[in-house]
């Protein structure tokens, strides 16, 4: 379990960010925290040609407010995020989801961004943008883009990123007064990918609840505003919808059954805990 | 014998441990951390990917090119030094450590790489290129049985490699005679105890003495360094074999490492260099041991009052692809137990022993315990329920009785000592049991799901090394000649400042042997507990050991302890005749303690121990007549209980036999099917305890691993014969957060066989608490059929009801494969702007195939329906090349055409099947696909959560690239992104 | 912008143990390989190559991490430690390696470091850190021998200590 061999840069700068990822394609893997790309590389299941070191990129490396988003730079790691001092106000669905990503000892490397770029259907960061509406700025040579969190993730491991693209920040709205958060896991051990993960957003109006860890990629849907039958039906649906499959740790109906389970948990919670 | 233990002394104190020091300041000296000869090249392990194939070739020449590269290995190059490993039943079949001309299982070594560093070797690895022919896979035990199975070996006409039927007493009346008869089928998963540093393996050759010196992280039994030497074709004494001052733990599991130390000891020799090969975490799940997976069928002739009179066993023991020493060892080390805790005089025993497509077995903590106690005291649950007998009464009733002791069990176990009744009355008031009864109940009131567990066992420890032999019958025993006992070793010498030393064969693997050999020679020889070293380290070329040494079936405490003990009291002997003499008293009056011998009528009339101690070495002309000196003195113990199996199969498997039972509560989610152990009691009777910490640090080990076993661990191998568990994100150990702290309760009955009158203790929860779980689970939810591991996904098939369908309807069936499998299949359909015949002609063109097969780097047209492609596949940054075989058949031009096609790479391989139906609507052709397909290798061991959408984005790149290339010159606008939207979601 | 190739060794320097240290390695080396046959320092052990058991964990830059998922080239510059610079001197345990031994904390001892380094860095942060926090950060470490009880009761026993040396010290 020994990585194959690859060519290194720590770009000073952006543009030679930019400047390599152009050159090298396909060829090339931004490596930040490295938690979910070293494992890769231990196995020899990725080969890229270069890695890109961006850890080194001050521009990158921050989490600030800007027109009502919290914005995250790619180099910002997991545990900076779990210690920013308004991640509670601003962002209580994160302030709940974090302490369920991996453990402190790879929370403490591992990057907010190098999650949402993995794109593992289980991973809480990417079902937290989802859930939250957020975005993820893209940048190239050539152009920067945003793209809606609904429109990133394509499947497993797959997202909008095209080559020579790579995520400079993602962005998560800001909690707003009268909104209720929750987030909800089921995993076999502490620290598991999920085998069910819930976020719910609840306001005076709408209702909204993403799930991680069914489909290929996190998804999210509407609810009806009661707490009855009615919200039991549409669970049941999205259940169904989710495409819920057999594996090792779980039955594809025991994970519909924690859709339904577990989405109305959370759902139920993130109402209650409407301002 | 009588005991006589000093409880003022140092035994049966929770000493600090002298091990601990150097391991808590990073200074143990494990197999990695050994200093190795500068030329020391290190080797690699190429694995199969294939659960059963023929090897049609390997070409290793690329890999010989990689600069730092000393030598690639293969089966046949391993076999030209070697022989077959021994087996340990009369089979005509070959056991070879490397494949030959066959994989058998998913992980069999294939190759051998030696390079400068793990890093190049792996990089040469990469480049070696095999060619195999798939062959059909056997998984399952009772499907290897069947008529049509597949065979492994053919040389044996049949997947069974061993058979034997027993009878004791007569059970077949008791049976017919019975009021009742109950019977449990049982299927019990393989597990593994996991350590978490791997195998090592440090080898040279020397050439001008024929002889090999290796360093391993071998446990034991050193039964295996006979199998290792008669494999290297060199007489014992030209294998030597080491062990390293620290390893990371065993559990029976590395034992399996002899195979390695034979292949490094070959890669030596070959390469002209010592080899060094430390196993990675991969290898270790996929390859290196596991327990026996067993069905079993357990039958019970039962009387009205629930008291068994008989019992019928029906085993079927997996023990892998091939059966290696000391297989069938699982099987058999519980055959004098097979009755458990109970009095049940007649018994009869159908073993059968077969091989399937998954790795060979070997030790494992519990060894043969868990596969027993699993379906018996699952029955005694059942029993009690079916007769509406409270079940701790059932359990009661058939204990062996508290006057019986030694007790000879109907199979042949001799039950050194015990009061079951009491030491269970004991465990029931001191673990609170009826406030248990009672949290129960409230549970129960307030509308939670909650059960409560029970299990019995005797947890045998100290191994006959001849009951192993049963397995063979009595004609072909008394062939091959008797065997039995179960030497053990220790050697105490004393150098001339009079410092002892301890030196034995047990070979720890962090159970803290050191520390209780100093409590025990210490107190016997008066000294302070530091003043004792104690040294664990073994080399076969120059201590003392036998077959029997090792750190295996709880031997330690019990019989290695109980050696020193024997060695100290014989030093101890001949120092008083030495200080008899100086004192001027009888020997029978000399007394040692603090450090001084003394006078026991006059404590003021002493020496000091150490002047005693040196005189051997410095005025031997000193010893008194007849005494011999105290330099060093080397005891052999073998017990006179093991004796060989008798004429009729009685067998006493182990020496020592201690008695746990435990009790337990288990509240269960029911929105998830969570599992929480609410509250676990295990009540031990393991004899004279010589250090409470340990003995309860081995309890505690034992239960999370036990834990493990019952809620999270399985190796699970798909249908395919794809291994599934092959990483700790897979391979779920348990952590803090899963495993509750026990309540440890102690009832002590003396060994009267042992030195010491200990027993072993680091089983027992291995082997009665899966079965505890289980049957609390059974009680939480009313279930019968219980299956481990159980996952909340298990459970909550027992609790969830009848599922609510769908309000809209369903345009893809649920996947209705078993969990595990690997087998995926889908089915959809693409609307492309060429007609019928354009689109059929696209599907034979290689040119087209080159443009529409995702990646494809070149395809070679072989026949006009035999396609051959390079391919890069992949999702992510997971990517891959693959040699692809597409075959055309079944096909009507230009309407259908079955597409079959075969992928191989390193990291894996799948082959699939697609119908593909052209339909013609609006000068346009409605092209349908459906497919199966199924992956191995890599990627499905340690990438199985990622692989199922892979698949599905490839087979949908394809149809999206037809679709595109068939399209590419037509004017409609929109095509693409309606494909897209056709096939880039699910297909 | 350092282009560091594939195909040969490049310097690293980085602090160990308050010392500086320089070595030449490829950039795909392994800070667990790195450490433990470039430096000598094997205490630092290997259980699983792919970020789970928790052996290799030391600390970089004061946080607990794992040290088979950080790569040579990442390493350039940072602070690390591992568990050979726990003792305060040659003779004497740490608090929390004495409250290991004391509550037989440990058996094999294979698993013990990487824990050691995790609860170091939580008692340095936090040194009146709760069992449930303890636990949270245990979560990330396999042990096979303890059953883990023992080792809970260590860093409570630990946190006590060094709750005593504090109060001592004041």
């Amino acid at each position: 379990m020994k990585p194959p061999a690859f060519d290194f840069v720590r770009p000073e700068g952006m543009e030679e960010v930019l400047e390599t990822l152009h050159l090298r394609s396909s060829d090339a893997r931004i490596i930040a925290g490295g938690q979910s790309l070293v494992p890769m590389l231990n196995m020899r299941l990725a080969r890229p040609g270069v890695l890109v070191d961006i850890t080194g990129l001050r521009n990158l490396q921050s989490i600030h407010e800007v027109r009502g988003e919290v914005v995250i730079g790619a180099a910002v790691r997991q545990a900076e995020l779990e210690a920013w001092p308004h991640l509670r106000r601003k962002l209580p669905l994160l302030a709940q989801a974090i302490r369920w990503i991996g453990h402190v000892q790879t929370r403490a490397r591992g990057t907010v961004c190098g999650s949402v770029a993995h794109a593992d259907p289980s991973a809480e960061l990417p079902l937290a943008l989802i859930a939250l509406n957020g975005s993820v700025r893209l940048a190239s040579q050539r152009s920067k883009r945003t793209v809606p969190a609904a429109d990133f993730f394509l499947g497993m491991m797959s997202t909008a990123i095209a080559e020579g693209e790579m995520i400079e920040a993602v962005t998560f709205p800001v909690a707003e007064n009268g909104t209720g958060y929750a987030f909800r896991e089921i995993g076999r051990r502490h620290g598991d990918f999920a085998i069910v993960a819930c976020a719910a957003v609840a306001d005076k109006t709408a209702t909204r609840l993403a799930i991680g860890g069914v489909d290929d990629h996190p998804r999210q849907f509407d609810l009806p505003q009661e707490n009855g039958d009615e919200l039991d039906d549409a669970l049941n649906d999205i259940a169904w919808a989710l495409n819920a499959r057999d594996d090792l740790h779980a039955s594809g109906r025991y994970r519909r059954e924690l859709v339904r389970r577990l989405g109305r948990e959370t759902v139920l919670e993130a109402r209650s805990c409407r301002n | 014998m009588t005991i006589n233990l000093q409880r003022a002394g140092l035994v049966g104190r929770s000493m600090p441990r002298v091990e601990d020091a150097a391991l808590l300041i990073g200074r143990g000296r494990y197999i990695d951390d050994l200093p190795t000869r500068r030329d020391t090249a290190h080797m690699v392990v190429l694995r199969s990917p294939h659960a059963h194939a023929e090897i049609r070739s390997i070409d290793v020449s690329k890999a010989l090119e990689v600069e730092g590269v000393h030598a690639v290995i293969t089966g046949d190059d391993v076999a030209a030094l070697t022989r077959s490993l021994t087996v340990g039943v009369k089979a005509d079949v070959e056991c070879w450590p490397i494949a030959r001309d066959r994989v058998r299982y998913v992980g069999e070594p294939v190759a051998l790489v030696v390079a400068d560093t793990r890093y190049i070797a792996e990089d040469a690895l990469d480049l070696i290129a095999v060619e195999y022919d798939m062959l059909p896979v056997v998984m399952d035990p009772e499907a290897a049985l069947q008529e049509d199975a597949a065979l492994l070996h053919p040389s044996l006409g049949s997947n069974c490699i061993a058979e034997r039927s027993f009878r004791y007493g007569d059970p077949e009346s008791a049976f017919a005679e019975a009021k009742h008869r109950f019977a449990i089928d049982v299927s019990y998963p393989r597990n593994s105890c996991t350590p978490i540093e791997t195998y090592g393996v440090i080898a040279e050759y020397d050439p001008g003495e024929d002889a090999y010196d290796v360093t391993a992280n071998f446990q034991g039994p050193f039964s295996i360094h006979a199998v290792v030497a008669l494999a290297l074709k060199v007489p014992g004494n030209r294998m030597r074999l080491r062990t390293p001052p620290d390893s990371g733990g065993s559990f029976g599991v590395k034992q399996g490492v002899f195979v390695y130390a034979i292949l490094a000891a070959v890669a030596a020799r070959v390469s002209g260099r010592p080899v060094k090969w430390i196993e990675d975490r991969l290898e270790h799940l996929m390859a290196s041991v596991s327990a026996t997976n067993r069905a079993t069928r357990l039958e019970a002739a039962v009387e009205a009052d629930g008291r068994i009179t008989a019992l019928r066993w029906d085993q079927i023991e997996d023990c892998g692809a091939h059966l290696r020493a000391p297989e069938p060892a699982t099987l058999y080390r519980m055959h004098g137990n097979m009755t458990g805790a109970y009095a049940i005089a007649n018994v009869a025993i159908r073993n059968r022993v077969v091989l399937t497509n998954k790795t060979p077995t070997g030790l494992n903590r519990g060894f043969g315990g868990p596969q027993i106690y699993y379906p018996l005291e699952r029955l005694m649950h059942r029993i009690a329920d079916e007769l509406g007998i409270d079940r701790l009464e059932v359990i009661r009733r058939n204990l062996v009785p508290s006057d019986a002791f030694p007790y000879r069990t109907a199979t042949g176990a001799l039950l050194d000592s015990g009061d079951y009744a009491a030491a269970l009355d004991t465990a029931l008031a001191n673990g609170n049991f009826d406030e248990l009864i009672e949290r129960r109940r409230q549970a129960r009131a307030a509308g939670k799901l909650y059960g409560i567990g029970l299990a019995a066992a005797v947890e045998p420890s100290v191994s006959n090394m001849g009951y192993i032999t049963t397995a063979l019958t009595p004609e072909q025993r008394a062939k091959a000649g008797p065997k039995n006992g179960a030497q053990a070793v220790a050697t105490i010498s004393i150098d001339p400042l009079g410092a002892v030393t301890v030196k034995v064969a047990s070979v720890p693997q962090g159970q803290g042997h050191r520390t209780v050999l100093a409590q025990v020679v210490a107190e016997r020889l008066g000294i302070p507990f530091k003043a004792v070293r104690v040294n664990t380290e073994l080399d076969t070329a120059r201590d003392a050991w036998s077959i029997a040494s090792g750190n295996y079936s709880s031997r330690f405490a019990a019989a290695v302890a109980g050696t020193a003990r024997l060695a100290a009291d014989r030093i101890r002997d001949r120092l008083a005749e030495i200080a008899a003499g100086q004192l001027n008293v009888e020997a029978s009056q000399v007394d040692f303690l603090d450090g001084r011998i003394f006078d026991r009528l006059n404590p003021d009339n002493s020496i000091s121990f150490n002047r005693v101690a040196a005189t051997s070495h410095w005025a031997p002309g000193m010893l008194p007549e007849g005494t011999d000196h105290t330099i060093q003195e080397t005891v052999f113990w073998t017990p006179e209980q093991l004796e060989a199996p008798t004429s009729k199969d009685g067998i006493n498997s182990s020496l020592c036999h201690g008695f746990i039972f435990d009790f337990c509560g288990i509240e269960i989610d029911p929105a998830t099917g969570a599992v929480r152990i609410d509250k676990y009691v295990t009540m031990h009777d393991c004899g004279r305890v010589l250090h409470p910490a340990m003995v309860e640090g081995q309890v505690r080990g034992a239960f999370a691993q036990a834990v493990g076993a019952a809620l999270f661990e399985e190796y699970a191998y798909g249908q395919d014969g794809s291994f599934l568990s092959g990483t700790l994100a897979d391979y779920l150990i348990p952590t803090v957060m899963e495993v509750p702290d026990p309540v440890i309760l102690h009832y002590e009955s003396p060994s009267p066989f042992t030195p010491l009158g200990a027993k072993g203790v680091g089983e027992g929860n291995c082997m009665s608490t899966p079965v505890c779980i289980a049957n609390a689970i059974a009680d939480a939810t009313g279930a019968i059929d219980i299956t481990l591991p159980l996952s909340p996904g298990r459970i909550g098939d027992l609790i969830f009801g009848e599922e609510k369908p769908s309000s809209q309807p369903q345009t893809r069936t649920p996947n209705k494969s078993s969990s595990g499998q690997r087998q995926l299949t889908g089915q959809g359909s693409a609307t492309v702007s060429a007609s019928r015949q354009t689109v059929w002609d696209m599907l034979l063109d290689p040119a087209t195939l080159e443009a529409i097969i995702p990646g494809a780097h070149g395809v070679e047209r072989v026949s006009a329906t035999h396609f051959r492609a390079d391919v890069t596949l992949g999702v992510g940054p997971v990517k891959g090349r693959y040699r692809a075989e597409i075959k055309l058949s079944d096909m009507v031009e230009p309407e259908a055409v079955t597409l079959s096609g075969s992928t191989q790479g390193a990291l894996g391989f799948g082959n699939g099947v697609g119908r593909i139906t052209l339909r013609e609507a609006d000068g346009k052709t409605i092209v349908g696909y459906s497919y199966e397909a199924g992956i191995g290798g890599k990627v499905a061991s340690v990438g199985g959560r990622l692989l199922d959408g892979a698949a599905r984005v490839v087979i949908g790149q394809f149809f999206q690239a037809l679709a595109r290339h068939a399209g590419g010159g037509t004017p409609h606008g929109g095509l693409l992104s309606r494909l897209k939207a056709l096939l880039g979601g699910r297909s | 912008m350092p282009q560091l190739a594939a195909d040969t060794k490049h310097r690293v320097a980085f602090h160990l143990n308050g010392r500086k240290v320089e070595v030449l390695a490829e950039n795909r080396m392994l800070l667990s390989d790195l450490l433990r046959h470039e430096l000598g320092a094997t205490g630092t052990h290997v259980g699983c190559e792919h970020g789970v058991c928790g052996a290799c964990t030391v600390q970089v830059d004061g946080a607990p991490v794992r040290a088979c998922l950080i790569l040579a080239a990442q390493i350039d510059g940072a602070d690390v430690r591992t568990v050979e610079a726990l003792t305060p001197t040659a003779q004497q345990l740490s608090p929390l390696q004495a409250a290991f031994r004391e509550k037989h904390g440990l058996q094999c001892g294979f698993c013990t470091p990487g824990i050691l380094m995790t609860l170091d860095a939580l008692l340095t942060t936090r040194p009146d850190a709760s069992e449930q926090e303890i636990r949270e950060h245990l979560s990330g470490h396999l042990c096979r021998c303890t059953g883990y009880a023992t080792i809970v009761a260590a860093a409570l026993a630990a946190v006590e200590e060094i709750r005593k040396e504090q109060k001592y010290n004041a």
